[in-house]
């Protein structure tokens, strides 16, 4: 798998648009049946458990958080957020530091940017990723996704729109 | 504000402000009003700085601010707690520039050198020949790290006031003070420490609509539709390792009926503006006080360190959410705190911190982090919609439309509560809301010290 970045980046490339087209159910589809998504709020944070975190979702919260964002009352997302993110910087395997879940196939580290329009503001969020993918066909399916911001530790305003 | 820094609001002015069934829109939209709350709210009152936890060792300190007053709470090398003014006896720079950490000797400013003990006082000055010699002196408390007028504890946690006068810390706090008793008491080995990590979120209106709103039983079925909507229709049976199960089930207690809050659950208001829900929720996941597996072997450490009768008694607490107003609020069910700090008339930040109870399970604390992440991160799906409520707010209060905001839910239906409060007349009242004005208008009209 090692050699398949093409593949892998292009995977990243098609979750980044399905965020950024609002296809959250599609989003969602990408994940196994025992994933989780986790955001820490602090720098190099070593668990989801015994810290807080800016979202630590397991499937099951993924799957309410996702409904939530389709929910015509959702009054945080009225009017509704447009994000537009770059995801580059992908390296895999070894390359992309210790494996930490060994449920999964093969570890992506990447960077993005993101800028978030919403009402009359924009912001940037920018940092790293990883992904835990599983083979899934000619695909992947995402085991567990990290998100560390930048500014992970700030003092943030409201977040809807995953990473 | 005039050239003296004095408000040109007359006190008669601030009356006209509140009323027992409503309040002008001005109150949380005035940027006069606001500096006239730092100087007489802020700069009087009993505020919130931490936990005796956050500062554990000698050397240990932790920055944060009353009203907007940069302060420093540090652990002096006797082992007192020290809360000081973060400025610098020189040329008046931050000394301290992290919001946490330890000094192994003592705190150096950044500018010039000068080194201040943990309690404040003034240790050297680099090249000091250069001054009079009976100026800045070390150890002349003109030039030291000032001490905050008063500081005092609870239990624990600590609170300082930037005046010298007024009431005492036990007597502002009045009956709150079995609110903090029912948070520690939950604790096997009778204390709480600070832990895992600060949530924090800002958002763009005043700092009293946090204090309003955590104990408006009126708000969660508008409010937070998408959630619990979304929460009732997640299927149990998928994946989850904690998280979910605490989060959703909370969401969907936030969809329970207003007939549960008319019914079941109390609100209660005390002097000083301080207020509490409680009869809240008891599903058995929510509230340790029920059968939980993780719940057994709290329950085991309880009784064998209080007896069975006042472990009972401990745990039969059933209160939801605790206003230390101006700048507390916190949650013993779930172990906790929120800080509210001020920033502008539209501008707030909020900390949120847990507490682990000392005795009790690790997957206790965990749930307490699960539940955390639902209600106080900056993205959780709850708490989103809260803060753009909060907003909508801030946008609406500046309309000319009406002047007048009704806080007449529940009015003329308190009863005394015989601990000195008032009882409202069911969870949907604004009892909570009425009474921090009628704080508020104590404090502004000068009524309060």
């Amino acid at each position: 798998m090692t050699g398949d970045i093409r593949a892998v980046e292009l995977f990243l490339f098609h979750e980044a648009r399905l965020l950024d087209e609002a296809r959250f159910e599609e989003w969602l589809a990408l994940f196994t049946a025992s994933a989780w998504y986790w955001v820490p709020i602090e720098p190099g944070q070593a668990d989801p458990f015994e810290s807080v975190s800016i979202i630590y979702d397991d499937r099951r919260l993924l799957e309410t958080r996702v409904r939530r964002l389709l929910n015509p009352n959702i009054h945080a997302e009225e009017p509704r957020t447009r994000t537009s993110r770059i995801v580059g910087n992908i390296v895999l395997g070894e390359d992309a530091g210790p494996d930490v879940d060994p449920g999964a196939d093969l570890v992506v580290a990447s960077r993005f940017q993101m800028a978030e329009f919403r009402r009359d503001r924009q912001r940037v969020f920018a940092g790293s990723m990883r992904h835990g993918l599983v083979k899934a066909g000619d695909s992947f399916r995402i085991a567990w996704k990290r998100v560390d911001l930048v500014n992970c530790d700030g003092m943030l305003e409201g977040i809807s729109v995953p990473f | 504000m005039n050239d003296d820094g004095e408000t040109m609001i007359a006190e008669a002015a601030i009356d006209e402000l509140v009323s027992p069934d409503r309040v002008h829109r001005r109150v949380y939209s005035d940027p006069d009003l606001f500096e006239l709350e730092m100087d007489r709210l802020f700069g009087r009152a009993w505020i919130f700085v931490g936990h005796e936890s956050q500062v554990k060792r000698p050397g240990d300190f932790y920055s944060t601010r009353i009203g907007r007053e940069p302060v420093v709470m540090t652990r002096h090398a006797d082992g007192a707690i020290h809360v000081l003014h973060n400025r610098c006896g020189h040329r008046g720079a931050l000394v301290v520039g992290s919001e946490c950490g330890h000094v192994e000797d003592a705190f150096r400013c950044c500018y010039h050198g000068w080194r201040f003990a943990t309690d404040g006082t003034l240790l050297s000055v680099p090249q000091r020949q250069g001054y009079p010699e009976d100026n800045v002196a070390p150890g002349d408390p003109a030039y030291g790290m000032t001490p905050v007028a008063r500081v005092d504890d609870y239990r624990g946690f600590v609170f300082a006031s930037l005046s010298s006068e007024g009431p005492s810390l036990v007597d502002f706090l009045g009956h709150m003070t079995t609110s903090f008793d029912d948070m520690i008491d939950r604790a096997p080995d009778g204390e709480i420490e600070v832990a895992g990590g600060v949530a924090r979120h800002a958002y763009n209106g005043n700092w009293k609509l946090i204090f309003e709103n955590v104990n408006d039983g009126l708000h969660p079925l508008t409010v937070h539709q998408s959630s619990i909507e979304a929460a009732r229709d997640q299927d149990d049976a998928v994946w989850s390792d904690g998280a979910g199960e605490i989060a959703v089930r909370q969401m969907r207690q936030n969809g329970a009926p207003w007939d549960m809050w008319e019914k079941q659950i109390g609100l209660w208001a005390y002097p000083n503006g301080h207020s509490y829900l409680g009869d809240y929720h008891d599903d058995a996941k929510l509230v340790a006080a029920q059968r939980d597996p993780s719940f057994d072997e709290y329950l085991a450490a309880m009784e064998a360190a209080r007896g069975k009768d006042r472990t009972r008694e401990i745990l039969g607490v059933l209160r939801w959410n605790t206003n230390i107003y101006p700048s507390l609020s916190f949650m013993s069910q779930f172990r906790q705190i929120r800080v509210i700090r001020p920033v502008a008339v539209d501008r707030t930040e909020v900390l949120g911190f847990c507490f682990r109870l000392k005795g009790a399970p690790d997957e206790m604390f965990r749930d307490t982090i699960r539940f955390a992440n639902v209600t106080n991160a900056v993205a959780s799906p709850v708490l989103t919609d809260d803060l753009e409520t909060y907003f909508r707010i801030r946008c609406g209060v500046e309309s000319e439309g009406s002047d007048w905001i009704p806080t007449s839910r529940g009015l003329g239906r308190d009863v005394e509560d015989g601990n000195g409060g008032w009882r409202a007349e069911n969870g949907l009242s604004e009892l909570h809301i009425r009474n921090m004005f009628r704080c508020w208008s104590d404090y502004m009209g000068g009524a309060a010290i």
